[in-house]
């Protein structure tokens, strides 16, 4: 209940700043940008996708991260109030994970809406928000493991950086090297290890432009079908979801300040 | 005046393996605080961070109506011992209870404490008034408010600005006010009047003194020798993570020889290191 109180002014908070206006705008003129040079709403909403699996996780795991430190004093105070500590917890992560989720879907709603968006166009916007939660558990996270901001905010980069960057070419690799052997399985566990990869092919399924899918998104396909998939990834994104933010919650509740 | 009913009360606790100190040989008394006043007993309290044990074992009881000051040097543990009743920091040893709640695993006891922390920060672009409107709200909206500090330090004049735009002294002002808004039997101020101006410092003191008179038990950290001199009855000296000296003012100052409570302290530390 407390929680639920501080929440509303933790969002209040965050949705007055300056990086969260300024992201809502960039994906705005970003969004509209492709989508009007891009004629065709399918191809914008792929190129799209693109750079919504880019910038989400980074913005939310450096906001998160940066707002996080921002907050530790005021969490102090919180907490030098009769309230659980994983009521603050909470209140300060939902809050987090929601103005950014609001953020997204005003910066990248509005133009898919304007131009008619397809069912792609609204899992293009579930996805944005599952990774912006799933980002903001681990911006939380390395903030909570740090007591250093600079240490923090490198960790979180480095995560994005493994997620976002040398995931894809370890997966390159790994099936460059061992392309005498059936891999389907072995990437099928590998997508399920990394929450953008798994956002990617769930829209990519609902396109069903087979050319477009890669390797890991063909794999997909066959094992599943369209629906298997979606509901596969959709499991382990809300995984991916839960993990870091219970991490960080166990941390927290350790923590000294 | 300060102690009328209550006998003097002195406790000496050393640590160091039991060996006899020369405070011990310079103090000779050693008493438990009234019982019946006592509302915050701390028993055995150990905290370490990084393998650095900060504090080492403390045993001390903060009894209502009483001024309090948690004084030593820097990196003594006067914030880690406050943090420790707050449930700030975790202790990895002892027992601190509240009004007889034993504070581990609870967090209803903090309804009776109100804490200014040694640096303020809040969220940045919240107003003044909307951060004390969200305090009350998380409190469940008591009635009772306490709002002497917010009229008389002027702060109602900024009740709309956004907090990221105050000065550091501003925020301070608020911060204090805030630890007194909600009429708490306990108050915890640490560093109370650094980075106040000399008017806001003498408001905040009067109202230290008020509230003690109120039966309150006000706890301060202070480097300020006069400022604890003036408002405290009982010094606790934290020195490498134990309870130094734990006694009146006018008793540390007859024990020492010093009318000068600032050479009385020294004389303490010096005894320490010889």
């Amino acid at each position: 209940m407390a929680a639920k109180k501080i929440l509303k002014y933790v969002i209040f908070d965050i949705m007055r700043s300056r990086l969260i206006i300024t992201y809502t705008l960039l994906l705005l003129v970003l969004s509209f940008g492709i989508i009007y040079l891009g004629r065709d709403i399918t191809k914008a909403t792929v190129s799209l996708l693109n750079i919504v699996l880019l910038i989400v996780p980074l913005v939310s795991i450096i906001f998160g991260t940066i707002h996080f430190y921002n907050s530790q004093k005021f969490i102090e105070m919180l907490l030098a109030l009769p309230i659980k500590r994983s009521n603050i917890f909470w209140a300060e992560y939902l809050g987090l994970a929601v103005s950014l989720s609001i953020g997204f879907v005003i910066g990248t709603g509005i133009p898919l809406l304007a131009y008619g968006a397809s069912v792609t166009g609204v899992y293009l916007l579930l996805t944005g928000i599952f990774l912006s939660f799933i980002f903001s558990g681990f911006a939380f996270l390395s903030a909570v493991i740090n007591k250093d901001k600079a240490k923090g905010i490198g960790l979180s980069l480095m995560i994005w950086f493994y997620l976002s960057i040398l995931f894809d070419g370890l997966v390159l690799m790994i099936s460059l090297f061992f392309n005498d052997y059936p891999l389907e399985n072995v990437i099928l566990v590998l997508t399920a290890l990394n929450p953008i990869d798994l956002a990617r092919v769930m829209i990519l399924l609902k396109l069903d432009i087979s050319a477009l899918m890669g390797y890991t998104g063909a794999t997909f396909e066959q094992f599943f079908g369209s629906m298997m998939g979606t509901i596969f990834s959709i499991g382990f994104l809300l995984m991916w979801i839960t993990l870091p933010a219970l991490g960080a919650l166990r941390l927290f509740n350790k923590k000294n300040f | 005046m300060k102690n009328n009913t209550v006998p003097e009360k002195v406790k000496i606790i050393n640590k160091n393996s039991g060996e006899e100190s020369n405070i011990i040989s310079l103090y000779d008394t050693v008493e438990q605080a009234e019982p019946q006043n006592e509302i915050i007993s701390i028993k055995g309290l150990k905290k370490s961070f990084d393998k650095n044990l900060i504090l080492k074992g403390i045993n001390v009881s903060f009894s209502k109506g009483t001024i309090a000051a948690v004084m030593g040097p820097n990196g003594s543990g006067k914030t880690t011992l406050l943090k420790c009743v707050l449930g700030l920091v975790r202790p990895e040893a002892g027992e601190i209870t509240v009004n007889n709640i034993n504070i581990k695993n609870n967090c209803e006891y903090r309804k009776f404490i109100g804490y200014m922390p040694q640096t303020p920060r809040f969220p940045e672009n919240l107003k003044v008034k909307e951060l004390i409107d969200m305090l009350k709200d998380v409190n469940g909206n008591e009635c009772d408010y306490d709002e002497e500090l917010l009229i008389k330090l002027n702060l109602q004049a900024i009740y709309n600005k956004p907090i990221g735009t105050l000065s550091a002294g501003t925020k301070q002002r608020v911060s204090g006010s805030l630890s007194f808004l909600f009429n708490r039997e306990i108050i915890i101020l640490d560093e109370p009047t650094a980075g106040l101006d000399p008017v806001s410092c003498e408001i905040m003191k009067e109202k230290i003194i008020k509230e003690k008179e109120n039966g309150k038990l006000i706890i301060i950290t202070s480097h300020i020798v006069s400022e604890v001199e003036a408002l405290a009855d009982r010094i606790v000296f934290l020195l490498e993570g134990n309870v130094h000296v734990n006694s009146t003012v006018d008793e540390l100052k007859d024990r020492t020889d010093e009318s000068n409570l600032n050479k009385a302290i020294a004389k303490i530390m010096v005894n320490h290191g010889s």
